[in-house]
């Protein structure tokens, strides 16, 4: 087979952080290279020097034995370079030819022929399999569907290698089995595939070889026949992971956490929580998995007490939480670890010593009166540092100047170390690296233990059926189905998920 | 424009214009001819704000663009005693400050409304500073009597005997409103205004094609500098555009960023301006000239709380492009 791509000494850095280091690869025509690495290891750097949108600082990038000038996003198209991005490259308020079209437009005279292009978008989703209504506005099409665009977008433009990045990670179990379809009947065309992902199982499923990259650097190229998932994610972190998070039987109790009826608007002033009630028990874990956007975010910000209840209520303890008013909620027993950090978790330009009381600067032992204790609070800070494996010279750094997975860890042991009786997470291992998610989900299985009701929303539903004691799925702002973890079924839950009835 | 509130203008337009006619029909097409007057500065300053902010650069330095252009074209006008001369010259003045707007925006990545301000402050400055009395231009921009029809009636005399700043001025924003919408130029620049790294990835320069946008709408800021020196007037005073800038930057809100849409909404305003007008020169109403001369700008307060929250501006407005972020 002939040789496609050929990455030789690409080395990059951002300021003081290398995020390529001297990586040689190939690709082949008709072969599906799977890129492995954790968040940070440097896969999108990589892909994207591919593509002319990243320059590297040192070595050389062939397509099709020509080396390419770096920077040249043009040139790279031009080559038959395709790229489907981690975060779509689509045009919200046009339609799915128009951003088909965008960049290389039929036209006569400068004036687009729209009619054409719809013809040629039909086309090409007819010869693919890849179904779209080309006049559909892309923001109202679901995940799965501006995936296809954004697939169509690269097949339109007679691509010879075709780079996905972290393309599963939006998608229902059946989409991402779909997908691969796809990828599979693209190589048997002769497309050559680079296919970025940090999940195991799909690796392992489509890809005829395997690059690992961990820290920048190239760790090796397997092939699934010679490895395994537990070999492959050694090769990932550099040491010895546990896959099957260990836990003991769940040891339910009263119930803490109950919510009645609950109805919530998200931002679009559209009903996301539709008449949703629940219950979590103490010492068990409730994991809510649901493709993202399907009221999970407005649920859990409505028990925080920071988004508006329509209707309904939410009980902690046998006591009603007031609408708006996180305040109320946290002095209620609800401990949070939001999905944004960034945004809901941390304030970035504070210490991690002062992150760390954020929610109870003002309480004793951390205030006396109106006057801040600081020792105490560096103390504490100190502290949890040290028991929860913030790696961080010492507390009285910014929380900005930690990794992704640091910074989860800084809200993760402040919400954990007070008195625990409701602990709502969302997402709390995105972007987070292998070895800090086993840590956070101890933690979590040790808030369950010392008798918490833990709330998980997570899109991860391997990280739900891992963790949860009770699985609920949410699809559309309602609870369809509940399960327990033993009857829980991977493929009815993907079902349930992407709203078809089981 | 919401079809409601069209509606709604429409409606009050004829009303008023039913009446006046009544009363006198001279007086009802020559207040529709000085609407149009009035209009043209404000929908050529629109254009500017919606080719900007289209491709996704914020343009708030028009009225120091039309302040300076105004100020070259006449004094170059006066000098080289030639009306045309002068003109081309406000035209290029108004093109190099969007290109000042583009180096600052595109190039330096700086606030976009400080760049703006920066413009003004400029224009305002240099205007200022080097202004001198006793200038003339030969004459003002010859006005164009439109064959078969300005012998229409009633339309005949509204649209016959506007200069040619004014004429190329509607023909301009048709075609602008034609482009933004069917060619892959307008294609392409919506794009990179809505989200500049989908056009990124697709092969389309985005500093090229903001640096292209923002540099010919400064050259169209700086044709409406010129028509109010040369054709409207044919004077040059201090601070002489009074605000129309930022009007325009309201127009093209309320005009939701639609060439077509900001016309008709200058038209509006132009209307406003024209009977209010002749409502003082008439003596109609007895208010004092100091609140009638307000009412543009609480006609702008009103419009922008009409369409606030209603419109939806270009996604990437104001946000400077960085090719490496991830």
């Amino acid at each position: 087979m002939k040789t496609l791509l050929e990455i030789e000494g690409v080395s990059k850095s951002f300021g003081s952080v290398i995020a390529n280091e001297d990586i040689s690869l190939i690709v082949r025509e008709g072969e599906i290279l799977a890129l492995l690495g954790e968040n940070g290891a440097g896969k999108s750097t990589l892909v994207k020097a591919v593509f002319g949108l990243v320059k590297p600082d040192a070595g050389t990038i062939k397509i099709n034995g020509i080396v390419m000038e770096s920077g040249d996003t043009a040139a790279a198209i031009a080559s038959g370079v395709g790229m489907v991005h981690q975060h779509f490259q689509l045009v919200p308020v046009m339609s799915v030819t128009e951003n088909l079209i965008l960049g290389d437009e039929p036209k006569r005279f400068g004036v687009v022929n729209i009619k054409q292009a719809k013809k040629e978008a039909l086309a090409l989703s007819e010869k693919y399999g890849l179904e779209v209504d080309p006049d559909a506005i892309i923001e109202d099409l679901p995940v799965g569907m501006a995936q296809r665009v954004e697939i169509l977008k690269a097949l339109r433009r007679d691509v010879k290698l075709l780079i996905l990045d972290e393309p599963t990670a939006v998608l229902t179990p059946q989409e991402t089995d779909e997908l691969l379809e796809v990828l599979r009947n693209l190589a048997k065309r002769g497309v050559g595939i680079l296919f970025i992902t940090h999940k195991l199982r799909e690796v392992m499923a489509v890809a005829d070889r395997i690059a690992v990259l961990r820290g920048g650097k190239l760790m090796g190229t397997t092939t699934p026949k010679e490895s395994s998932e537990s070999k492959l994610a050694q090769m990932m972190v550099g040491r010895e992971v546990v896959l099957r998070v260990e836990k003991s039987v769940a040891q339910p109790k009263e119930v803490l956490l109950s919510i009645k009826n609950l109805r919530v608007n998200d931002d679009r002033k559209l009903e996301s929580v539709r008449d949703l009630s629940l219950e979590v028990h103490a010492g068990e874990i409730l994991g809510i998995a649901g493709v993202e956007g399907n009221g999970q975010r407005e649920l859990v910000e409505a028990i925080c007490s920071m988004r508006s209840r329509l209707s309904g209520e939410v009980i902690v303890k046998g006591q009603a939480i007031p609408n708006l008013n996180p305040r109320a909620a946290h002095l209620a027993g609800v401990s949070h670890i939001p999905e944004d950090r960034e945004k809901h978790g941390l304030v970035t330009s504070y210490s991690i010593a002062d992150n760390l009381v954020l929610n109870r600067f003002d309480q004793a032992p951390f205030a006396k009166g109106w006057i801040r204790s600081l020792e105490e609070v560096s103390s504490n800070g100190e502290a949890l540092v040290e028991k929860f494996d913030i790696r961080a010279p010492n507390a009285s750094l910014s929380a900005g100047s930690l990794s992704g997975g640091n910074k989860q860890k800084v809200v993760v042991a402040r919400e954990l170390s007070q008195q625990l009786d409701v602990v709502v997470a969302a997402q709390p291992t995105r972007g987070v690296d292998v070895g800090s998610i086993e840590f956070i989900h101890n933690q979590l299985i040790a808030a369950r233990d010392a008798g918490a009701a833990v709330l998980l929303v997570s899109a991860e539903l391997d990280e739900i059926l891992s963790l949860a004691d009770r699985i609920a799925v949410i699809s559309n702002g309602k609870i369809v189905a509940i399960f327990s973890s033993k009857e829980a079924d991977r493929n009815t839950i993907g079902r349930l998920m992407a709203g078809l009835a089981s | 424009m919401k079809l409601r509130t069209s509606h709604y203008l429409i409606i009050s337009f004829l009303a008023a214009f039913t009446y006046f006619y009544s009363k006198d029909g001279l007086v009802a097409t020559s207040v529709l001819y000085t609407a149009i007057q009035f209009a043209l500065p404000l929908a050529l300053a629109a254009m500017v704000g919606v080719m900007c902010e289209r491709t996704g650069v914020v343009n708030i330095g028009i009225e120091g663009t039309m302040l300076i252009s105004a100020f070259t074209a006449f004094f170059a006008g006066a000098i080289l005693k030639n009306t045309v001369q002068g003109m081309l010259v406000g035209v290029f003045t108004g093109a190099m400050m969007g290109l000042l707007l583009a180096l600052m925006a595109v190039n330096w990545k700086m606030d976009q409304i400080i760049a703006g301000v920066i413009i003004n402050i400029l224009a305002a400055g240099i205007t200022s500073f080097y202004y001198r009395q006793n200038y003339s231009i030969p004459s003002t921009l010859d006005p164009i009597d439109l064959p078969v029809i300005g012998a229409w009636p009633i339309l005949g005399p509204v649209l016959s005997f506007h200069g040619p700043i004014t004429y190329f001025g509607i023909f301009f924003i048709l075609g602008l409103w034609f482009a933004l919408y069917k060619t892959s130029w307008g294609l392409r620049s919506r794009a990179v205004g809505e989200h500049p790294s989908s056009a990124d990835t697709a092969g389309v320069s985005v500093s090229r094609l903001r640096y292209l946008n923002v540099t010919a709408a400064g050259a169209v800021g700086g044709l409406a500098g010129s028509y109010l020196a040369l054709e409207a007037v044919g004077i040059f005073e201090r601070g002489f555009t009074a605000g129309k800038g930022f009007t325009a930057l309201a127009i093209m809100i309320f005009g939701r960023w639609n060439p077509l849409g900001a016309l008709a909404a200058a038209l509006f305003f132009g209307l406003t301006q024209a009977v209010t007008n002749q409502l003082m020169i008439d003596e109609v109403v007895e208010i004092p000239p100091q609140f009638i001369n307000m009412l543009p700008y609480i006609l702008t307060i009103v419009v922008l709380a009409i369409s606030a929250g209603k419109v939806r501006p270009p996604a990437a407005e104001g946000i400077p492009y960085e090719k490496e972020k991830s």
